[in-house]
Formats: C-alpha cells, structure tokens, sequence
C-alpha cells in the first residue's frame, strides 16, 4: 500500500520517529510555556541549560561512575539548583521591566555557559553510550525501533502530562496559576509566591536539564547542542502560543511529525518547514493555535 | 638630549641591519599580516578553529627569524560558517591594507566566496581547511592554492578501497551545501569509474541532529553501502544513529571526511575498522610526531590534519615571501609554483599551476581498542596513495585557465 508515493510502512515509521523528535519539542517547549507563563521571562537559556543537563550527566557517569537511571534524577535536580540560584540573584530584578530584558539577559547567560563548557571540552563532542539496559532495537514490523528511542517517547510523555495535570487540575496548580494572574491578591492569601516564582524557574529548567539527559545517548553531546535546538523550540511555542501548557505539548509533538514527514519528501526542507509553519500561523492566529488573545 | 641621539642612532643601525639581513624584502607597511578566517566556536571549531591559530603562531614564531627587525603579525575572525561573513571580513582586511595573504579553515562556501575577493584584489589565498574540490575547477583562480586535501581525493581513497573491497552499491547521506554537493559527487564518480553503483542520496539540512528519517530511507534502498558525504558533528550524529537503528549490521558505513577528532569523540568501540582518508597523521614520522607533541602542550589536543596544515601553509607562504623577497600578491604566488615542499607534513609536496598542492595521502584504518597502545593511537595506514593519484591530474581539470591553456 502507498501513499503520495511512499511505502505505508515507510510512513508510519516516519510517523513514529517524528514522535521521538516532537517529544523533545514538547518537553523543552513546556519548560519554556511554563516559566513565561508564571514569570513573563523569555528564558532563552533554555538551551544552555538543556546542554547543561546533558554535561552534568556526563561527568557523574564519567568522573565518579554514577549510573544513567542516577544521573537521570541527578541532572535535573542540580541544574534545578542552578536555575534556583539565577532567579533569585538575576532574574528577580528584571520582572518589572519589558520581557526584552529578560530575554538578553538569559540571552548573555547561554553565551556563558556555552563558552564556559567550549573552552574545556570543545565542540567534537564526549562520548555518551546508550544505557545497557535499553540497548538493542525490536522489531515492529513495519520498522526496527531501537528501546531507547521507544523510552523517550514513554518517559517525555509522561513528564508532559503529570506536569499538564499538576498545573491545571490540582490545587497547587491552581495557587500557580492564581499567582500569575494577580500576585498581590494571591499573596493577601497567605501564598509566598515569590517563592513560589522562584521554585517554578527552578522546575522549568530541571525539565529542560531531564530533556538533555535523555537526548545525550542519541546525540552528539556537546557544547553547542542546545543552540541548535532553542531556535526551532521557540518557534514551537509561538506556534503553540506563549504561556499555553497544553498547547506546546501537543505543538511540540505534532511539529515533530510534520518534520519527520518533510525528511522522507523533501529532506531539504526539513530545518526550514517549522519556520514557514510559524509565519504562516502568526498571519492567521498571531496568538498562536492553543493563546488566547490578551 | 644626547641620549635621544644615541637611541635614534641605534635604531637606525637596528634598522639597517635588519634590512640587509632580509635580504633587502619589499613589505608592504614593512610588516607581514597573516589572516586567517574559519570557523571558531561552531561545528567545525575543533577540526581547526582555535587549535588553527595556535598552528599558524607556532608558524610565525619558527619562521620570525628569517625575518629580523620584521614584524610578522596574524589577525583571524569567526565566519560563524556563513559565506557573507567571511568574505566581508576577507574584503575588508585586504582593503585597508591589514592582510597580505589569507588563510582559509573551514566550511567550501566560505572558502568559494573569500577565493574570489582574494583573487579579485590580487592577493595570495591559500585554504586549508575547506574541502569542495570546485576551488581548483569550476571556481579556480590564479591566487588560490588548495593545500591540505579536496573531495576528489578524499573520494579516491575511500570511495576507491570500499569499492575494490566489494563494496558495490552505494546509498549517500550528504549535508546539503557545496561541500557535501562535492563530496558526494566526486565520490559517485568514482564508484562508477571502478565498476559500483549509485542507488541513491539524502541531502539533510547542515547541523541535521537527528538523523534517524534519513538512516531509515537508507536502510530502504538496499545499498551496501552507506556514503556519509558531511563532516563534523553531522557525521558523529549519523554514525551514532546508524549504530543505534541497526543500520550497520546489513550495510558498511563509509565516512568519507572524518578527523581524528571524530574517531577521539566516537571511540573506538563505534568507530573500529572504518575506513577514511586522511592528508596527515600526527604518528607518521619522527618530525611530525614532534611537532604534534608540541601542539599537544598547548592545546591539550592532538592536531588534525587541518591544524598541521595549517602550520604547514604558513612556513611555505613565509618561505616564498622570503625567497621572493617581497610580500607583493604575483610575485609570491609565482615562488610557491616554483617550491618544493617539505616539512612534517608533506614530502616533495609542490603546488600545480592550477593551485592544487599535490602531496600523498592516506587509507587509514581506525584499530580496534585492543590495538590502540596510548592516547589518540587510533589509526594504522591502510594504503599509502601517491598525490598524483590521490588528485584530480590536470588533464581532467574544469579550471577555465588551465583548459585554455
């Protein structure tokens, strides 16, 4: 059976490795919906801290033989840590100011850590191997996925969700969301939400810092790997529409497939097709698909 | 007083001596500028970038002494790998007379667009670092020497061996721009020249990531073998994918460019028994192994072959300016024509009329982890491939004033 020329099977494994690809999207995008959201702050370190997640799993594994499934929670927390200590020492000033200040200072903190890790490392990249217990590949018939890549699909969804499920149907979640709206009544309440502030700038790059830790066996890891990366996320969440939770996982993931399909019909395309997707939205909806017009 | 008298005196003489003893050289501003454009913080930035500046120091400092009471200075810029950058800051160099030669890294559309700024000013333009063999044909000039190594080469060493090894049919992965472009080309060629097949190509966007759609289109076509006509971080991505997706069991992969600095990221467990070619080796000789060594405590890295290169291409350009006895763009370009090339990177190296600098080349094996005695002990000579049959010869050139000729 075919379809506009391809194989079936041929599709729907492009199908599914847009998956893979869309669940990276999601889960950084989240990340991004999710501090502009409760922080107005363009957070383009997200990237550096994407790649930090990935360097700090590295060294745990390589300097003191931690395991992956270790590294996998340790990352995170301590780019968590990180992310704690640049709120409240850099970001906190900025939040009355206009989002563009936010957004070149995280700008300068990726140029930063991006030297900081160049000028020890290079850019060649560190070697990172698949974890022993995931390697191999089975068998779908229609296509040979390896375990590892059926693991990120398994474990990004669930991180997406729990997080979609945390934010919009539990009461922390809502004091969350209350904060956004109006801080200053939110706090007559009894809520510490400058704390809270600074925890959820904490969260957000501890999901980034996870979505480098599981990226680090399929990609080169590298100083560099999250730039590559920020620009197409970005574009994801203004597809999806800035502050939207839902709306970037579900972008994050059907971004993903659509440029898997641009791979098998015209591969030149495939790093430009979520940049016409996005102009071609902001003509139509400049909320994004999933915003909702302030 | 009197002291100022003295001092301008001795200066003088400093001076006056210095100029004999330079044989009386025309510089112009009485000093050499070197400049040198590559990539220094992106992809390629390890391959050459801040380790091709230490080589071209490590150049100036050993050649200073040809040169007393002469300045030799180098200035180098990031052209961030887009073509607009490099020729602009090639342009402006030349224009306000702050380079007499320059030195091209890496990344062909850089080195195509600064080869023509360079040749259109008259000033000597020689690229190490850049592969697309169309800077001696389609795109030649009169300043431009190609130094380390080109497409076509690097497709007759690996792209003849796998096919005479029984590689036959061919499936290519290639970065789409004027290198991958090139590579893919010159290396079709040559499995059709030598009796193989080409059953298809994917190009993939520079910086691809994920490559795991295109393996599987691949895998598809049945070819034996996979030919990845990209560099750098795309083929270390590639080759990654590729062992994950299973791809290596039912084809060979052939990485057409690799440095050891890919094999160093890799490792040898990935990488054991590919194949690639390679212009230059920090352990093949006693004089390169010093050099190498040399580099080593400075950059904590061995060299690629673009940084020896790169050490290689300046002593050559300094050693012509010297002979000439003027930094003036024809008259050293004629000098390096007319020299033979030796030093730890080349043996009876020499430049062709078209600017291609023909030296030998090599099939290099990766070892296996047994095999490797030491750090970055990676590779063993395969197949030592004389220049003459490594390069494109002159009778097949598409250089507009060669053919003339």
């Amino acid at each position: 059976m075919e379809l506009f020329g391809i194989p079936l099977p041929a599709l729907l494994s492009q199908l599914l490795l847009g998956l893979v690809n869309g669940s990276f999207y999601a889960m950084l995008s989240l990340g991004l919906a999710v501090i502009f959201g409760l922080l107005n702050v363009i957070n383009f370190a997200h990237g550096a801290l994407y790649m930090m997640g990935a360097m700090f799993a590295w060294m745990g594994m390589t300097y003191f033989g931690v395991s992956y499934w270790v590294m996998l929670v340790a990352a995170p927390l301590l780019v968590g840590v990180f992310g704690v200590i640049i709120e409240r020492l850099l970001l906190r000033h900025l939040y009355k100011l206009d989002h563009l200040y936010g957004l070149l200072l995280t700008f300068g903190l990726t140029l930063l850590l991006e030297g900081f890790f160049r000028s020890i490392y290079g850019v060649s990249g560190l070697q990172f191997n698949v974890p022993e217990q995931l390697t191999g590949a089975r068998n779908l018939g229609f296509m040979i996925l390896p375990n590892y890549r059926a693991w990120v699909v398994v474990a990004s969804l669930i991180v997406c969700f729990s997080t979609w499920y945390v934010i919009e149907r539990t009461k922390l979640g809502a004091l969350l969301r209350a904060g956004t709206e109006n801080a200053k009544l939110t706090e007559a309440f009894g809520v510490n939400v400058p704390l809270m502030v600074t925890l959820t700038y904490g969260f957000g790059v501890a999901l980034a810092a996870f979505a480098g830790v599981l990226a680090a066996p399929i990609l080169q890891v590298q100083p560099l790997m999250g730039s590559n990366l920020i620009i197409v996320v970005f574009a994801v969440v203004v597809i999806g529409g800035m502050g939207s939770i839902m709306g970037s996982i579900l972008t994050g993931l059907g971004l993903g497939v659509i440029e898997g399909f641009t791979r098998v019909f015209y591969p030149e395309a495939s790093a430009t097709v979520v940049f016409v997707i996005m102009a071609v939205v902001l003509l139509i909806r400049p909320a994004g698909l999933f915003g909702k017009e302030k | 007083m009197k002291l100022n008298k003295v001092c301008a005196a001795l200066a003088a003489c400093g001076l006056a001596v210095g100029f004999s003893a330079a044989n009386a050289q025309k510089l112009s501003d009485d000093k050499i500028v070197i400049g040198f454009v590559t990539d220094m913080s992106s992809l390629y930035s390890d391959i050459d970038g801040p380790g091709g500046v230490e080589a071209i120091r490590m150049a100036i400092a050993d050649m200073q002494k040809d040169f007393p009471g002469k300045k030799i200075e180098l200035v180098f810029a990031d052209h961030q790998n887009k073509a607009d950058i490099a020729s602009a800051k090639v342009r402006e160099w030349i224009d306000q007379g702050a380079a007499d030669v320059i030195i091209g890294g890496t990344n062909s559309s850089t080195a195509l667009a600064s080869a023509k700024i360079a040749a259109e000013k008259k000033k000597p333009y020689i690229q190490v670092g850049a592969a697309s063999s169309r800077l001696t044909n389609e795109d030649c000039t009169p300043y431009t020497v190609h130094y380390a190594y080109d497409t076509i080469a690097l497709a007759n060493g690996t792209g003849a061996a796998v096919v005479k090894s029984g590689g036959k049919s061919w499936f290519f992965l290639t970065a789409d721009y004027a290198f991958g472009h090139s590579l893919e080309k010159d290396t079709g060629d040559v499995v059709k020249a030598n009796g193989g097949n080409v059953v298809g190509a994917v190009r993939h966007p520079l910086s691809a990531s994920d490559f795991s759609s295109f393996l599987l289109q691949a895998q598809n076509s049945k070819a034996q073998i996979l030919g990845l006509a990209n560099a750098g971080g795309d083929t270390i991505n590639s080759i990654k994918a590729a062992n994950e997706f299973g791809v290596t069991k039912n084809m060979k992969l052939a990485g057409l460019l690799m440095f050891i600095n890919d094999i160093h990221s890799l490792g040898l467990p990935t990488t054991q028994g590919m194949y690639l070619t390679d212009g230059w080796y920090w352990n093949q000789s006693a004089e390169s192994r010093a050099w190498a060594q040399k580099f080593f405590g400075k950059m904590k890295r061995m060299p690629s072959m673009l940084q020896a290169g790169d050490y290689s291409a300046v002593t050559q350009y300094l050693t012509a300016v010297k002979a000439a006895g003027t930094d003036d763009g024809d008259a050293v370009m004629a000098q390096l024509k007319k020299q033979k090339i030796n030093d730890m990177f080349a043996k009876n190296g020499y430049i062709r009329p078209d600017g291609r600098m023909i030296h030998e080349m090599y099939l290099m094996q990766v070892k296996t982890p047994a095999e490797s005695k030491e750090p970055w002990d990676y590779f063993k000579v395969a197949q030592v491939i004389p220049g003459e049959q490594a390069y494109q010869s002159l009778a097949n050139s598409r250089c507009s004033f060669i053919t003339k000729k």
